[in-house]
């Protein structure tokens, strides 16, 4: 679903991703970890193109991001190109980011709307079943600053899965709750796990990497340290950086 | 929580507040003074300003006014917000001509800039529409073409262009890049970003300015009459050049552009709370709950809002 092959990003003088290896299969849900600074939410921007990577080859469901092979060039994609593919995948931010201006259901229906041009009063519907689906049916007329901050990050969710992608990425989607709000917006995420959706997980929440994901990575320094198991990567690390960093988060 | 025998009002004796009583009252002996000598001095002649106040003339010259304004601010905030955006965009060629139009039309004054679309004729005598450097599809005559008015809206929503363009830049800047980010990782193009997302959020911070400028446009629009463009102003210079009723004409003018400035501040405060949606705070207090507040109490009492902040 996702393969990268030695992608590197610089901002300037900065190397952020200096050469990240990593494949997710379909329906896998992969947990990345890592310390501050490592690159990881840079490389989740990197796969829905939100960032330009500087080499290296990126690609989601089999096709290249950002770029189409023609006459064995590359040739760059035209903005809608990129923001077809980037409909097809989910992402949910620290700072939830809905937008304020809009109510839950307004926030979950406006890009069905407006970029698969679905009809209104269907897509109002199918809103408020994801709504539903995670656990804020009642909750669609509010808007976001009248909800909680796990309220928001699940209405975020539900904002993503509208588009009904075949990856989700998740940067952080609990950092910025307070600690009782965490175990819903988890429940929200184990709930997707188990219905097969791909997900690549950038979390500090080692418990559910524990449990949910079938494969744990660490990053550090812009590249994919060690990945694995979580048995074995949480448990018996094999990198003295990883097993540093572990033995800080737990 | 507390029994309710502690929630007793306290009796204490209140703060005296001498230094306002003193304020108040040189207030009152000012407004006093002022109201005597407006109603007092003939020399007003009131009822020659009302007779002039309705007057086919008058109510003509209004409906200019009022055009001239609403057209050149509706020019200055379509262009101005273009300019934001080129402003703003990763382009430096697009985003400096942006500048260069914000550097020459801020800085120049906009009486000249009217008088100089007035004679933009000299200039160009012939103005044609076409192609460049190729076939023409539109041909005029200048002097024909740019009437009084129309050098009129140039000069003014050209020059308010500029300063738009540095409102619409200060909201789209004030809205959050995760903002964007989220719209662009939906699959909204940049375009679509701004229109729907961005755009609105900005509003906030773009309409309160906006509604100065319009109340300014409004009052700059009489600089028309130096082009004889028969609104407000240059209508009652007109009568009383004749009549030698120079006061009370002046004053069906500053009557007049009292009252459209507050009908304009009236239809602000609606509009801003419009965009507050989700968003708490107002930031304003309806017109009819301020004038209620200072007629009905001496003082303003602060105001919890439903951000939970004080106004
Ligand atoms: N747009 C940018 N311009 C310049 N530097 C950037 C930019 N985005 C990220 N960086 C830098 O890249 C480095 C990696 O950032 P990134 O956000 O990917 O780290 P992270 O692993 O997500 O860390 P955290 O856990 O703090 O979120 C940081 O040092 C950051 O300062
Ligand atoms: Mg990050």
């Amino acid at each position: 679903m996702v393969r990268a092959e030695r992608v590197y990003k610089a901002f300037g003088h900065r190397e952020v991703l200096r050469g990240v290896d990593l494949d997710v299969a379909r329906g896998e849900v992969v947990c990345l970890l890592g310390p501050s600074g490592s690159g990881k939410s840079t490389f989740l921007r990197c796969v829905n193109h939100l960032e330009r990577i500087d080499s290296g080859r990126l690609w989601v469901d089999g096709e290249l991001v950002g770029y189409r092979r023609k006459d064995g060039r590359l040739q760059e994609l035209k903005e809608r190109e990129v923001a077809r593919k980037r409909s097809e995948i989910g992402m949910v931010f620290q700072q939830f980011n809905l937008f304020p201006h809009m109510t839950a259901l307004d926030n979950v229906s406006l890009a069905p709307v407006l970029v698969r041009k679905q009809a209104r009063p269907e897509t109002r519907d199918r809103s408020r079943a994801l709504l539903e689906r995670v656990g804020l049916g009642e909750r669609a007329d509010a808007y976001p600053s009248e909800l909680s901050g796990g309220q928001q990050q699940r209405v975020a969710i539900a904002r993503a899965l509208a588009m009904s992608p075949s990856l989700m990425l998740f940067d952080e989607p609990t950092s910025a709750l307070d600690p009782e709000l965490v175990g819903e917006v988890l429940e929200v995420m184990r709930d997707l796990a188990r219905s097969g959706m791909t997900m690549v997980v950038v979390t500090h929440e080692i418990g559910f990497a524990r449990e949910v994901a079938n494969r744990v990575a660490f990053m550090d320094g812009g590249v994919i340290v060690e990945s694995g198991p979580p048995g074995e990567v949480l448990r018996k690390p094999k990198s003295e950086r990883t097993r540093s960093f572990i033995s800080k988060v737990l | 929580m507390a029994p309710a025998a502690h929630l007793e009002p306290l009796a204490y004796r209140p703060v005296r507040h001498v230094g306002r009583w003193v304020g108040v009252g040189a207030l009152a002996v000012v407004g006093a003074m002022l109201v005597n000598t407006l109603v007092s001095n003939p020399r007003y002649q009131w009822d020659v300003m009302w007779a002039n106040f309705t007057t086919a003339t008058t109510l003509g010259a209004l409906w200019v006014t009022v055009q001239l304004t609403v057209v050149s601010m509706a020019v200055g905030a379509m262009l101005g917000t273009l300019l934001a955006v080129m402003r703003l965009s990763p382009s430096p060629l697009v985003s400096s001509a942006s500048w260069t139009y914000v550097w020459v039309f801020r800085g120049t004054p906009v009486i000249v800039q009217i008088l100089f679309w007035n004679f933009v004729s000299a200039l160009y005598p012939q103005l044609s529409i076409g192609v460049p450097f190729g076939p023409e599809l539109l041909h005029g005559d200048a002097n024909q073409l740019i009437s009084p008015f129309t050098a009129a809206v140039l000069g003014l929503g050209l020059n308010e262009a500029a300063y738009m363009a540095e409102i619409v830049r200060a909201g789209l800047l004030s809205v959050g890049s995760g903002q964007t980010e989220a719209a662009l990782a939906l699959g909204l193009t940049r375009l679509q970003s701004l229109r729907r997302v961005v755009l609105p959020q900005a509003m906030r911070v773009i309409v309160p300015p906006t509604g100065n400028e319009m109340i300014s446009m409004l009052k700059t629009s009489s600089l028309a009459s130096v082009i004889a463009v028969t609104e407000l102003l240059y209508s009652v210079q007109i009568v009383y050049s004749r009549t030698f009723e120079q006061v009370p004409l002046l004053l069906v003018a500053v009557v007049w552009y009292l009252v459209l400035t507050t009908v304009l501040s009236i239809g602000q405060y609606y509009i801003e709370r419009h965009f507050a949606r989700g968003g708490g705070a107002t930031g304003a207090s309806s017109p009819w709950k301020v004038l209620r507040r200072s007629v009905g109490q001496g003082h303003v009492r602060p105001q919890l809002t439903g951000s939970g902040g004080l106004v």
